[in-house]
């Protein structure tokens, strides 16, 4: 992933620290950093400005954040990350819900955090493009036409429930992905609960493609959210 | 003070009054009970020694009846010869007043100042001459008996049963200045009336000896005394009122009644509430219980027990004095509390049984010769409520029957022992056989049975054995010699077994007493806790008054009933008021007491030396019944006790307060050392790196600013792990971490911690053991992940750099355990349970110690949250610290058995809602992909 061209990023949060410690890092990166200190401020400039990327602190003097990540999701078509507090995992679970594409819980540091907006832009980009036949990432290939999984040249077999999820998961490389939206998109929309089907069969997944299933290095646990697959070349 | 108050000034009619008595001449009056007991001889002795005073004396009329130590006394007085006055042909002889009034001496004797005068003297009455003499401004001596006083009249009459016709109206006794008291015990008067030394007219002999019974006497003496005493007072209230004084003047007087067992006790005790009233004198009422008190019918100790409740009532001290002697008992209560009168009342025994035992009203008037005595008769029959002398007829007739029939066995089988002896061996000495059945009987079954074998052995023996035989003839004296041995030999022995048995019944009640208070304090000595107490309490007292009890204590709203037997809510008001004078007073209050004596409860305060710790109220069954001295003395024992172990539960509660109110303590202690430690190395570390940084920018290198910088950011995340830990523990202790469960593999989760914890485990040498096929488990993943992380981060901080570190994972029962091996110095044995204590941290010498203690709180917290286990202990070779957390295994969860068919462009069938023990039906049958099953059997779907 490399250098990408110079975006316009809305940082919505009503610390002044923590928007002047995004303006001048987001600015390293080249990026052009506008601020808003309220929601109303923010669906204000997201409709004005389109940014390309907003990243948006839950807890807003005026408004539930949940409820202007709705507003700004309906103005614009902005790639949006959240920022919570760790033990918010319904926080975040409700924002993925409600079309945030990714979230980073406070304290971060920012090379996390520039990895989070890389990734969102990256797949935001893609969206309109053709989707592509091949996945390679640190000895893993993943042939999109012909199902076909190798780690180091082994073939891997995998029942066509785990190829799914494999092929759902590198689609959405980087980004998190809620037990929900697999459940969805694997077992349908009867089975969005029946998250032990998930833990089962990731386990499964797990033993066939990670070297080290205990600890694993491409299929990341994201605590009581979901998961997310993880490109070797990620910091 | 110039002016004083109204009350106190000397009333006009007072001193009128006085004036008046300055001008007249002065009535003193040697009042007597009875004729003989020494007025005129007093009298006499009194003039001799005013004349020897010089004292200018003349007799006006005194009768000597001939006496001559009487006559004696006369001798050097002057006597005014008496007129003769004629009336229908006869002469009398009458005081010459015109005579007296002419000669005006300074004091003239005057006796029987109720005498008659003949028709045709000027005044019909003597005391009307009596009252000219006064007026007149001469002194006059005159004497009184009692039973001459109108007021008196009907009393007299009554107790005596003889209408006195000469009587003097008591305004004539009120005028008198002085009054004195000529007494004697009736004893005395009787043998002197019996030495001749009483006159008695001969047309009266008759009638006087009737009066003359001791009976009579000692109610005339005590009216005679009473009166005087009420003299006493009035004159002294007069004086006082003179004087203006200001009353009460304290009169040292103080009066018992003496209750027994008859129904007259209610009287008694109102005529002692008059007497005090009148005298404003402090009064007791006492019953003494003898050992003859337990064999009472109930009724008769309820009658008790409400005449002693009446008097409590009506203002008394009341006393239960237990001995077997009541006089003796009685006139040492008397003399301890420095009584004046002793108030009885008339014995109703049949006249009969004096001859054995003198009633006790004569035993105290012969005993109790310092105290005046009064005696209350009634005119009620001895026994008055029907219903109880019904009760006791009945108990007579039930009772005994056993103790008849034995009676009858005896007096059969002595007849048949005496058949045997007669014909068989000849015995000439029957009798005695009789005897042996009358003696047995006696003993066995009390007199009245052994009277009973006596007369039948009697009849039995003189018909059949007696020459000659069959005939119940009498033929000489010594028949009826043995006659008397059979009924002597069955009163005295059956007298004896009675009062053996009597005792027997007090010692069985005494022990039953006992065993009771042993069983009630053995009973609340086994009870822990206030509840266990407060019932063992009320069911003790309900049973043992068979009726209702229970707890009242002190709350925030009032006095609340804490026990009940049976369970009882709410108290009517005037119940809840006496509940509540009980515990405010210290003092009993309700039913039958002194205070709100119509409540349905009764209530008993709860005391000890420390103050009150409740009440106890007891209901009785029936409407109309009271508590005996008995129950009550048993009731305030057990209160007691009650008292002294509801108050150790609540210094035990108290403790247990204090206690837990000192580890809070210790804990907020301990938190406010942690927080101002544990939050501020961290910021000292970063304000120290920053400032550095800002200032010495240029003079630092690049290496050092990058360590700087590093350290800033270390110490960031170790502020930002306390600060996490503190929620979490406050969440613990609050109640508010409610796990959120969901399936998840143990694996994941060690997984999930070791990538957080990356950073530090990374350097480690790190080995994973964990059983494959391990179940699902049912848990919050991010909680149990945190109890992960604290228990690795803990293991890296308390062992060596570089140190291996190994997790394992294995099945035990129902648990998974997981377990953390570092390779530290271990932690001491004894210190192995408090880790995990919050703010816990093991001493370790020249270490630094990292921790906030508060991370194995937090898993400790967190695994018992969710029905786990964690115990510390040391490594497999003795070295290094184990943590084991134990996670219980929840059924396994339902799993599809399409979980790997094909994916979702087919339908899938509906499963919502989704029954979760029900397989869902595979689409399309696959079979499994290869390693699949040996990979992890448990999670195999049964089919």
């Amino acid at each position: 992933m490399g250098k990408l061209a110079k975006k316009t990023i809305l940082v919505v949060d009503d610390e002044p620290q923590i928007r002047k410690f995004l303006r001048i890092s987001l600015g390293a990166h080249h990026h052009t950093v506008i601020e808003a200190a309220t929601g109303g401020e923010a669906v204000a400039l997201a409709s004005q400005e389109a940014p390309d990327l907003i990243i948006l602190d839950l807890s807003l003097p005026d408004l539930d954040g949940h409820e202007a990540l709705s507003r700004l999701r309906e103005c614009c078509r902005a790639a949006i990350i959240v920022l919570t507090v760790r033990t918010g995992e319904a926080d975040k679970i409700e924002a993925l819900d409600r079309g945030a594409d990714d979230y980073v819980t406070k304290p971060f540091g920012i090379g996390e955090l520039m990895t989070r907006i890389e990734i969102a832009l990256q797949h935001r980009a893609a969206a309109g493009r053709a989707p592509s036949h091949e996945f390679r990432t640190a000895g893993l290939v993943v042939d999109l036409d012909s199902h076909r999984v190798t780690r180091d040249n082994h073939d891997i077999p995998l029942t066509p429930r785990e190829f799914e999820t494999l092929r759902l998961l590198v689609c959405h490389a980087g980004k998190v992905l809620t037990h929900q939206q697999i459940l969805r998109e694997i077992w349908g929309p009867a089975h969005i609960n029946e998250t032990q089907y998930l833990r089962v069969h990731i386990g499964k997944l797990r033993k066939k493609l990670e070297p080290e299933p205990a600890r694993p290095r491409f299929i990341i646990t994201e605590p009581a959210v979901g998961y997310r697959f993880k490109p070797a070349d990620e910091a | 003070m110039a002016e004083r108050d109204d009350k106190d000034r000397p009333s006009p009619e007072a001193l009128l009054e006085q004036v008046n008595r300055e001008h007249r001449g002065r009535l003193k009056i040697f009042l007597g009970a009875a004729p003989g007991v020494g007025k005129t001889y007093a009298m006499l002795r009194t003039a001799q020694f005013r004349r020897r005073e010089g004292v200018d004396i003349v007799a006006g009329v005194v009768e000597t009846h001939g006496r001559r130590e009487t006559e004696a006394f006369l001798r050097g007085l002057e006597s005014i010869p008496r007129q003769k006055i004629e009336y229908r042909g006869l002469h009398f002889e009458e005081m010459d007043l015109d005579a007296i009034l002419r000669r005006r001496p300074k004091l003239v004797l005057v006796d029987e100042l109720a005498h008659t005068n003949v028709p045709g003297s000027r005044h019909p009455k003597r005391h009307q001459d009596v009252t000219e003499l006064l007026d007149a401004g001469i002194d006059v001596y005159s004497t009184l008996n009692i039973q001459h006083l109108e007021s008196l009249n009907d009393v007299i009459a009554r107790i005596a049963g003889i209408q006195v016709r000469e009587t003097v109206p008591d305004s004539v006794l009120q005028k008198a200045d002085e009054i004195e008291v000529i007494d004697l015990p009736p004893q005395e008067l009787m043998q002197r009336l019996s030495e001749g030394k009483v006159y008695i007219p001969d047309q009266a002999r008759r009638a006087m000896q009737n009066f003359f019974s001791p009976g009579n006497l000692t109610a005339l003496r005590e009216l005679a005394l009473r009166y005087a005493a009420e003299r006493v007072d009035e004159q002294m209230l007069s004086y006082m009122r003179a004087h203006a004084i200001p009353g009460p003047w304290p009169t040292r007087e103080r009066i018992m009644v003496c209750i027994g067992t008859d129904a007259v006790a209610f009287r008694l005790v109102r005529t002692g509430k008059r007497a005090s009233e009148r005298r404003q004198a402090p009064w007791v009422v006492v019953y003494v219980e003898t050992s003859h008190h337990q064999t009472l019918p109930d009724e008769v100790k309820d009658q008790i027990s409400a005449a002693l409740r009446l008097a409590e009532q009506l203002g008394a001290e009341t006393a239960v004095l237990s001995g077997e002697d009541v006089i003796h008992e009685i006139l040492t209560a008397a003399r301890q509390r420095n009584v004046s009168q002793i108030i009885v009342g008339k014995s109703h025994r049949p006249a009969w049984t004096r001859l054995f035992r003198s009633t006790v009203t004569d035993a105290l008037l012969s005993r109790g010769q310092t105290f005046d005595v009064l005696v209350i008769t009634s005119d009620e029959t001895p026994t008055t409520p029907k219903s109880m002398a019904a009760a006791a007829a009945r108990r007579a007739t039930a009772v005994p029957w056993k103790d008849y029939l034995f009676a009858l066995e005896a007096a059969g089988a002595a007849l048949g022992v005496a058949f045997l002896g007669d014909t068989v061996f000849g015995f000439s000495n029957l009798v005695l056989i009789f005897m042996a059945a009358v003696l047995i009987t006696g003993i066995r079954g009390g007199l009245i049975p052994s009277l009973v074998v006596s007369l039948i052995s009697f009849l039995a023996y003189t018909y059949f054995f007696k020459e000659p035989r069959y005939t119940l003839l009498i033929y000489n004296s010594q028949e009826i010699f043995e006659f008397a041995a059979f009924l002597a030999a069955a009163v005295v022995t059956g007298h004896y077994a009675a009062g053996v048995r009597r005792r027997e019944q007090a010692t069985k009640q005494s022990a039953r007493r006992t065993a009771t208070l042993y069983d009630f304090s053995r009973k609340i000595a086994g009870a822990g806790v206030l509840d266990d107490v407060l019932w063992a309490v009320v069911h003790h007292v309900a049973s043992t008054i068979q009726g209702r009890a229970l707890v009242l204590m002190r709350k925030e709203a009032g006095m609340e009933i804490v026990a009940g037997y049976p369970p009882e809510d709410q108290l009517d008001t005037v119940s809840a008021a006496a509940a509540n004078w009980a515990w405010n007073h210290g003092k009993t209050a309700g039913r039958g007491s002194g205070t709100l004596p119509g409540a349905e409860w009764l209530f008993l305060p709860l005391r000890t030396a420390r103050g009150p710790v409740g009440v106890l109220g007891v209901a009785m069954q029936g409407p109309d019944k009271l508590l005996s001295p008995e129950q009550t003395r048993l009731l305030d024992a057990l209160a007691g006790q009650a008292a002294v172990a509801i108050e150790r539960t609540n210094l035990v509660s108290d403790y247990e307060q204090q206690r837990v109110l000192a580890e809070t303590e210790r804990l907020r202690a301990a938190l406010l050392s942690s927080i101002s430690h544990d939050l501020r190395t961290p910021l000292v570390a970063i304000t120290g790196s920053v400032t550095s940084l800002l200032s010495y920018w240029k003079t630092f290198d690049d290496n050092t600013r990058r360590e700087l910088l590093q350290t800033i950011v270390d110490e960031a995340e170790r502020l930002n792990r306390f600060v996490q830990n503190l929620l979490d523990m406050t969440r613990l202790g609050s109640g508010a971490l409610q796990p959120r469960l969901d399936w998840a593999e143990i694996q994941d989760i060690i997984g999930s911690a070791l990538e957080r914890l990356k950073k530090h485990i990374s350097k480690r040498p790190l080995d994973l053991d964990i059983e494959p096929g391990l179940p699902l488990l049912h848990l919050d993943f991010v909680l149990i992940t945190q109890v992960m992380i604290n228990i690795l981060d803990n293991a890296c901080k308390y062992s060596p750099a570089g140190s291996r570190i190994t997790i394992s994972a294995r099945s035990a029962g129902r648990r998974v355990m997981v377990a953390v091996t570092d390779d530290g110095p271990g932690i001491p044995e004894n210190e192995r349970e408090r880790v995990f204590d919050m703010f816990y941290r093991v001493k370790t010498t020249g270490q630094q110690t990292m921790g906030t203690g508060l991370g194995l709180a937090i898993c400790r917290g967190i695994v018992e949250a969710h029905g786990g286990t964690v115990s510390a202990s040391s490594g497999p070779l003795g070295r290094g610290t184990v943590i084991t957390i134990g996670l219980p295994i929840t059924d396994a969860p339902p799993l599809p058995a399409h979980l790997d068919d094909p994916p979702p462009d087919e339908p899938h069938p509906p499963a919502e809602p989704h029954p979760p023990a029900e397989p869902h039906p595979p689409a399309e049958p696959q079979p499994p992909a290869a390693g699949d099953g040996a990979a992890a059997p448990a999670l195999e779907p049964t089919r």
